[in-house]
């Protein structure tokens, strides 16, 4: 079931008139984009659209050259360490490549940044993993090394990892693009409970089912713009654009 | 005339060989710290430090250990500043261990993916705690056998300071031959001195690679 969202949440990630460009070529030609607290955006879009992109603008992995983004009303300043360091605390993000830190312990990757940014106490910051490692499925896996993970696996520490610092919006990049297709199930899975426990995510991704069933809204972003927005049975069920159309058509051939 | 025995021979160049070793760690140890000095500089601000990081490495790495000796030697008599030959020494081969060790460790860091310093960077981490908890362990066990690889060649490299009048292994063995008239023998002893120095160092460079790629798979 899509995750619903009343309109008077609060907004908790604000992005207007965003620009970006690499050099001379512009990848993101003023996004406007509001959420609002609990929502599940999915972007989606064909390679090169500039939806990574704007992902990484909104923790700071992108700098931007213009343009306005809040995230929980404290705006991104790229310049301002202690300031970026704040705003990354409310925002968590889990990559396609899972990067989790091979020569640590899968236990040791989740209490890390919870020990050195919160200065949580080792004894909390290992009952916390330990919480998290289970609310993943992988409690027996605290003192095994990322390599002796399958994917799927390791994908899922990484969202513990993440979950670790507590963020008030979860950001994925194409979280099950590197997966094999029968480990994608899990990490999905994962997801939705997250989605249906109220957490707000930002998502990247081509699984369009998985998309169309946990969306609040959809959007569809085509050369560096936002082209269609809308809840999933709108954007899914009667594209408006020819471009929206012709995106959904190739992907059932 | 005096004759002198194998062992004379041998006995003083082993004495001298310890002022090889003495100017190796000094070498080693003032050139590792440099280099990593010159290493944080440029991963802390890169756009600042890279062009004077780029230089200092070319610079070093693109001019004889020979010259540099010289000029550290004669540059700084030039300025007034009188120096004693371990002074003259000391520096040139700090310098010049630094420039490569910080290029070695460059590309160690360099080696080490994009992802980890985004994830890191995610977790908002510092760069200090990004550096010390995520990159630096990882560079670290790619950068141990190339590092000790050129703990050699910074062996090798001490011979180059006899030519400023450092008393070391190769200048012992030139003044020992000098008196003995018997060159051939003195330069063998010379080079199987060098040769019992350096490679065992060589053979654990080569086990720690083995090591490496073992734990890797």
């Amino acid at each position: 079931m899509p995750s619903v969202v009343e309109a008077s949440a609060p907004v908790i990630v604000d992005i207007a008139g965003l620009h970006k460009s690499y050099g001379d070529v512009e990848v993101l030609k003023g996004i406007d984009l509001r959420v609002q607290k609990g929502e599940v955006v999915c972007i989606i879009g064909k390679s090169g659209s500039g939806k990574s992109t704007l992902l990484r603008c909104i923790n700071g992995l992108e700098v931007f050259q213009d343009g306005g983004l809040t995230v929980d009303g404290r705006p991104l300043l790229h310049d301002n360490a202690a300031a970026m360091r704040d705003l990354r605390q409310r925002v968590g993000m889990i990559f396609q490549s899972f990067n989790l830190f091979p020569h640590l312990t899968v236990g040791a990757n989740v209490m890390l940044a919870p020990t050195l940014v919160k200065k949580s106490a080792r004894p909390d910051a290992a009952a916390q993993a330990h919480r998290l490692l289970d609310r993943v499925g992988l409690a027996d896996k605290f003192d095994a090394m990322p390599d002796q993970l399958s994917g799927g696996q390791q994908q899922r520490v990484a969202i513990a990892r993440a979950l670790a610092m507590e963020p008030a919006v979860m950001l994925c990049d194409e979280i099950t693009s590197a997966l094999d297709p029968e480990l994608v199930g899990e990490v999905l899975r994962v997801v939705e409970g997250l989605a249906n426990e109220g957490m707000t995510l930002i998502m990247v991704t081509h699984e369009m089912a998985f998309a169309r069933k946990v969306s609040s809204r959809v959007v569809f972003m085509h050369q560096g713009r936002v082209h269609e927005i809308g809840t999933p049975d709108e954007l899914f069920g009667a594209p408006k654009t020819p471009e929206l159309q012709q995106f959904l058509s190739s992907l059932h051939n | 005339m005096v004759d002198f025995t194998l062992w004379d021979i041998l006995r003083n160049l082993l004495l001298a060989a310890r002022w090889t070793v003495v100017l190796s760690l000094i070498a080693f140890a003032g050139g590792g710290i440099v280099g990593l000095v010159l290493l944080s500089l440029r991963l802390w601000r890169e756009r600042s430090f890279a062009r004077l990081f780029n230089g200092y490495v070319g610079l070093f790495q693109g001019t004889p250990l020979l010259m540099q000796l010289f000029l550290s030697y004669f540059g700084l008599r030039l300025f007034g500043i009188e120096v004693s030959v371990w002074v003259s020494a000391g520096l040139a081969l700090t310098l010049y261990t630094s420039a490569f060790l910080a290029e070695i460790w460059r590309g160690c860091v360099a080696a080490i993916p994009k992802g980890q310093w985004e994830a890191s960077t995610s977790l908002a981490l510092s760069f200090y705690e990004q550096m010390r908890y995520v990159i630096l362990p990882q560079a670290l066990r790619i950068a141990i056998p190339p590092t000790v690889g050129f703990a050699v060649q910074v062996i090798k490299g001490t011979a180059l300071a006899s030519v400023i009048g450092f008393v070391e292994l190769t200048r012992a063995g030139n003044m020992i031959a000098n008196v003995t008239y018997a060159p051939f023998t003195v330069f063998a002893l010379v080079g199987m001195c060098y040769f019992i120095l350096c490679y065992p160092i060589s053979l654990y460079a080569r086990f720690l690679e083995r090591k490496m790629n073992a734990v890797r798979r």
